[in-house]
């Protein structure tokens, strides 16, 4: 750690790291209640609300923990006020509990009343079900740390890395305004949550998780040169497809027609970053002279994009063409291309990037104890291995969805159509619980072997 | 190495951005002369959200894959011919309590919100998706 403004970082990664295992948990209560056990006290829609936005709060805390780590040392300069971070660490930390709390204990519609959801209503929309006061927040948690990230580069040294990762946070906050823009008319609320959405998952955080990747693989090789090269194609190529790939959740919402040619056009090339991250890695890499230690950091940094071209880039391909779309659109296909997805590009970098700076915040050590080395990379294979698994048995189980829901003359009722599926969502709970043991290990390597063994 | 920096890119990427502008002004423009709003479907709309229904059910084909599509439930359950009537008791029969079934919650939805929530699924189904969903079934 070369400045001491980077702790900051610490909190939010271990909060990151604590939220995901519930969040996987909430993911396991969900996959049981698929194959037909109801759960007392707990419906499927809370445990699936609070499954989803978990994933996308803890992502929020680990970027943030990595843009807090990034920044001082890209930018040569102290972080401008690190008290900020602090405080806005606890005010997130303080929404996230808060609305947690509120999604498991009330009623959803009790909620949405006594946050005064009729005068400003925002909420029930996927992934936009936060009670609208608590979108202010978290928009305020976003605007501090967008002003910090940028004073902080302003006053210091200006690097393609910490630039990227600025414009991909900037970004995120401006397109978080459109979580308060929710339109009577169906259709346009539908467009608009998109320009959140995609320009998100497919925007923003793709710049910040290019970002990231970058600035590990410069700290495993040491050469800034070639990183940059690469990160500027990169780069280059995702502004350029994904903007109009925005089309691809066009195709049956309403709008007019020429969105199915606009997206089926433009997001067949949204493969490509993703392809030329796995070019990127693999080029730079595979040097002599690099002499990084952490294998842990390593694997999870040459396995990022290799899982992100499969899951983001392969899976999001097959079924992103508006004719097949047709068939597959609102099917088990998109849970698993949006698990494959979430895992190989924002889960992974994510974990990547926890991986390289918790030995140095901890000890300042670049690597971990030898067992902990082992814990951490036998967690890397059970999870990727076991998230893989559940995406082929969830998309197996979409193909028969399609085939005996929508590619038949005679349709059968929804719930034969399910029940039809049951060994896939078995599959798939087996999956979970196999991912989840390689989260427990992942944990308890994180909270505890290492504090066993790293000091010493 | 020397990196030589093309501003190309850029030029591509705002042009891009312009057409996406474009586009959203043409599709903004042409949706509300097709689509009628009455206040009962607009607080339909509300309901729908209030309850979280996308928890577990999708419109339109985004929500959850937990329970049936619901974009065409007006049609799907007899259209003018008896869609409010089934929709209706479907909603006051909730939970069933069938075992190994899965169960919808009772939200004990006023006689009003009841009919604002079949008005507004009756709206959604006549969106245009250019036939989507293929089938009947969502």
């Amino acid at each position: 750690m070369l400045y001491p403004s980077q702790a900051v970082a610490k909190p939010y990664f271990i909060t990151a790291i604590a939220l995901f295992a519930v969040q996987v948990l909430f993911g396991l209560i969900i996959g049981i209640q698929y194959v037909m056990i109801n759960i007392p006290f707990i419906t499927f829609a809370t445990a699936k609300l609070i499954h989803t936005n978990l994933l996308i709060i803890w992502l929020l805390f680990g970027f943030m923990g990595a843009a807090y780590y990034i920044i001082p040392e890209e930018s040569e300069q102290e972080l401008y006020n690190s008290k900020l971070a602090v405080l806005l660490f606890w005010v997130f930390l303080a929404l996230t509990i808060i609305t947690t709390l509120g999604y498991l204990l009330l009623p959803y519609a009790t909620f949405a009343k006594i946050t005064g959801n009729q005068f400003f209503p925002t909420m029930g929309r996927e992934y936009l079900e936060q009670p609208t006061i608590i979108k202010l927040g978290l928009f305020a948690v976003l605007c501090g740390f967008s002003y910090n990230i940028a004073m902080t580069i302003l006053h210091g040294r200006k690097t393609m890395i910490n630039l990227l990762l600025l414009v991909g946070i900037v970004g995120s906050t401006i397109v978080f305004v459109f979580a308060f823009y929710n339109p009577s008319n169906l259709v346009l609320a539908k467009y608009y949550r998109w320009w959140l959405l995609h320009f998100w998952l497919e925007g923003t955080w793709e710049l910040i998780m290019e970002a990231i990747l970058a600035y590990i693989i410069f700290k495993i090789t040491g050469d800034r040169a070639i990183v940059e090269k690469w990160l500027y194609i990169i780069v280059a190529v995702t502004l350029t497809t994904s903007v109009l790939g925005i089309g691809h959740h066009y195709y049956w919402i309403g709008v007019p027609e020429y969105w199915q040619w606009v997206g089926t056009i433009f997001s067949v090339f949204e493969l490509l970053p993703f392809f030329f991250m796995v070019l990127f890695v693999f080029n730079v890499v595979n040097c002599t002279k690099c002499q990084y230690s952490n294998n842990a950091v390593k694997l999870w940094a040459l396995s990022t994009p290799i899982m992100a071209f499969l899951g983001a880039g392969v899976l999001g391909f097959l079924h992103t063409l508006a004719p097949v779309n047709y068939y597959s659109h609102g099917t088990q296909i998109t849970s698993a291309h949006a698990h494959l997805a979430f895992y190989s590009t924002y889960v992974m970098i994510v974990l990547t990037m926890v991986s390289y700076a918790m030995p140095i915040l901890r000890d300042h050590k670049v690597i971990n104890h030898g067992i902990s080395q082992k814990l951490e990379i036998l967690a890397f294979w059970l999870m990727t291995v076991s998230m893989s698994l559940m995406a082929l048995f969830i998309a197996i189980a979409g193909i028969m969805q399609i085939y005996v829901q929508r590619a038949t003359e005679i349709a059968l009722p929804f719930i034969e159509i399910q029940n039809s599926m049951v060994v896939m969502f078995w599959l798939r709970e087996i999956g979970g619980v196999v991912f989840f043991i390689g989260v427990i290990i992942y944990i308890t390597n994180f909270f505890m072997v290492k504090k066993k063994y790293g000091t010493r | 190495m020397k990196i030589k920096i093309s501003t190309k890119p850029i030029y591509y990427s705002s042009l891009i951005v312009l057409l996406l502008l474009g586009l959203t002004i043409h599709t903004t423009i042409v949706l509300p002369q097709r689509d009628h709003l009455t206040p009962q479907i607009i607080k339909g709309k509300m309901v729908w959200e209030e309850h979280n229904c996308i928890g577990c059910h999708t419109l339109l084909g985004e929500g959850a894959y937990f329970a049936p599509e619901l974009s065409n439930v007006y049609e799907r359950r007899g259209g003018s011919q008896g869609g409010i009537y089934f929709i209706k008791a479907w909603l006051k029969a909730m939970p069933t309590n069938i075992p190994g079934r899965r169960q919808m919650p009772q939200f004990n939805l006023t006689e009003d919100e009841l009919n604002a929530l079949i008005a507004f699924l009756k709206w959604t189904s006549e969106i245009n998706t250019f036939s989507w969903p293929p089938s009947e079934k969502g």
